[in-house]
């Protein structure tokens, strides 16, 4: 089974310490990644990823060393992501976003010069992309004109359109409404039993609770606790990085 | 029909419309700014004279010899470019754009001031094309084929890869794109464009000298890609065409045409960013609704 490995993984802005000896690894699942703000999480995605190296600290993925890889090369062994401030091709319609992600094998080779991007084939897996993610009346819209929640799920499609094992979801809920976010929880789930993994971050808890059979809890750079959601609702210490969280933010204001 | 001094006006324009569209390429689908597309219009110009008069080749093998050249010197001159981030990059291609001119002027072996002269005019199974009709037909063919690779390659997954860097290169790299790649990509393909440009320039005047190929005509190139509408086809096409044959028929605007250049690029800058003809340009929309507007009420009629 291709599992992601994180090993002791470190990293240091200056003097900030962003995470401190963080080891985690997938099992086949839906992994929650939750945390107080500037807990790492994305950090931590940007590390997986390739958009950072780490200060220390090894990523494998089946087996394959990821901490010295690029992004375009990351996302060729099967890990796709999406962004938590999001990152559509604006003026690209909603089709072409999930083209440039169905490209993903050919771009590194000389083909890419030569063969058009539009062809029967392409066009079909775009449209089934389209057509699980629901955004198949939008095809022909420019990407910035899509309402951010439909923006978001274009996220998610442009990620699914290279074709992924592993999916890493930046707050993919962020802004939702309520029945939004459930459809999403629908489509995460969907994904999930066509045998992607994913691993998710989120802040709603109730919506990570429901979705996601282990989470991890990150505070500070460090990794707090990781369980199952019936043991990481009980369990203090998440409860204190919350409560923390809430009464800087109540001194914030 | 043709006398020889519209004829000329129109080879200047076609050599524009090349070097228009050729840097369309870098600027409007890579999204790199340059203000440096003199340096290999000179190239081009340069390596077509050293072939032909250096090495007595013909002008075909000279033309040849200046797309595959700058083509790989713009690969390598685009390296920096992987490194710096935009408003750097300007000032990298301008700095590009000094050392190639100086190049060209104090290395004996290009001539220096006095640069290198008496190209021979191409010819074709003993037909010369000097100064003719056909030297005219061949340049626009040239044009043409530029604007042909320029179509071809949007539609391509290069093209698609080009709009993702230029957009944003976090989310190119995320889909796969390796932004490096498709950067110099867009440089080869942009600078051995207009190294062909370079030659057919070269062998109409019959001879290249260095400050044809200053900093200033990059400026001159850059405000007809912008002010005709930048990404676009028909932008560059459209810049080159009035920015190359307007001081022609205004005379007394010669030698203030630079001036001129570089105080309508401010405007677009301003007030038009996406050029006269871009997408959502007033010129661009108001013609759309023009020829749209007879095809729509006759559909009216019909519905009626
Ligand atoms: N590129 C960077 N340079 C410097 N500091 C950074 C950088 N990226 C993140 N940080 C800092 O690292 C810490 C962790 O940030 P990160 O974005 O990973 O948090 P997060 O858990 O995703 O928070 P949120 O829930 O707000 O998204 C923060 O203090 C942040 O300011
Ligand atoms: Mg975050």
């Amino acid at each position: 089974m291709t599992e992601l490995r994180v090993e002791h993984v470190s990293k240091r802005f200056g003097g900030l310490q962003a995470l401190q000896d963080v080891s985690l690894q997938t099992e086949g699942e839906i992994l929650g990644l939750i945390g107080p703000n500037g807990a790492g999480k994305t950090t931590l995605f940007n590390i997986i990823s390739g958009f950072l190296p780490p200060t220390s600290g090894t990523i494998t993925y089946d087996g394959r060393a990821l901490h010295k890889q690029h992004p375009h090369q990351i996302v060729r062994l099967g890990i796709a992501r999406t962004f938590q401030i999001i990152k559509p091709f604006g003026d690209l319609s909603v089709l072409e976003n999930v083209l440039s992600g169905i490209g993903m094998p050919v771009y590194p080779s000389a083909r890419a010069l030569f063969q058009r991007y539009r062809t029967s084939a392409t066009l079909k897996q775009a449209h089934a992309i389209l057509a699980q993610t629901d955004l198949q009346d939008w095809a022909q819209a420019p990407a910035a004109n899509l309402p951010i929640g439909l923006q978001r799920r274009l996220e998610i499609a442009r990620a699914l359109a290279t074709r992924p094992h592993l999916l890493l979801l930046d707050e993919p809920a962020a802004g939702l409404t309520t029945h939004e976010a459930e459809d999403l929880a629908l489509l995460i789930r969907s994904l999930h039993a066509q045998g992607i993994d994913i691993i998710v971050i989120e802040h709603n808890m109730s919506f990570a609770m429901n979705l996601c059979e282990r989470i991890v809890v990150l505070a500070q750079g460090q990794i707090i606790a990781n369980d199952t959601p019936a043991v990481i609702q009980q369990d203090e210490r998440v409860i204190n990085a919350y409560l923390g969280q809430e009464e800087a933010d109540v001194a914030h204001s | 029909m043709f006398n020889g001094y519209v004829i000329t006006i129109a080879v200047f324009v076609g050599i524009w419309v090349s070097l228009a569209l050729s840097l369309n390429i870098l600027v409007g689908y890579a999204g790199q700014i340059s203000l440096g597309h003199a340096a290999f219009f000179g190239i081009g110009a340069y390596t077509s004279a050293v072939m032909t008069v250096r090495y007595g080749q013909s002008f075909w093998a000279g033309l040849l010899a200046a797309i595959l050249i700058t083509g790989i010197v713009g690969a390598i001159l685009g390296l920096p470019s992987l490194r710096v981030r935009h408003d750097f990059l300007v000032l990298a291609t301008m700095g590009v754009n000094f050392v190639v001119v100086a190049v060209f002027k104090y290395v004996d072996f290009f001539g220096g001031a006095m640069g290198i002269v008496n190209l021979p005019a191409p010819s074709l199974f003993g037909v010369s094309f000097r100064g003719g009709a056909l030297y005219m037909a061949l340049v626009w063919l040239y044009a043409g084929f530029v604007l042909l690779i320029s179509w071809y390659l949007s539609k391509t997954w290069a093209g698609l890869a080009l709009n993702t860097v230029r957009i944003d290169e976090d989310a190119a790299a995320a889909v796969g794109v390796s932004v490096p790649r498709f950067k110099i990509y867009a440089f080869a393909i942009s600078a051995a464009l207009a190294g062909g440009a370079g030659s057919f320039y070269a062998h109409f005047i019959g001879s290249v000298f260095p400050d044809t190929f200053a900093f200033v005509e990059s400026i001159a190139i850059l405000s007809m890609v912008i002010i005709g509408g930048v990404g676009t086809l028909r932008g560059p096409i459209f810049g080159a065409i009035l920015l190359k044959s307007a001081p022609e028929f205004l005379r007394f605007a010669q030698d203030y045409r630079f001036t001129i250049y570089g105080a309508l690029l401010v405007l677009m800058m301003l007030f038009q960013p996406s050029g006269l003809l871009g997408d959502d340009s007033w010129l661009w929309t108001l013609g759309k609704r023009i020829f749209r507007r007879p095809a729509a009420s006759m559909q009216a009629e019909e519905a009626s």
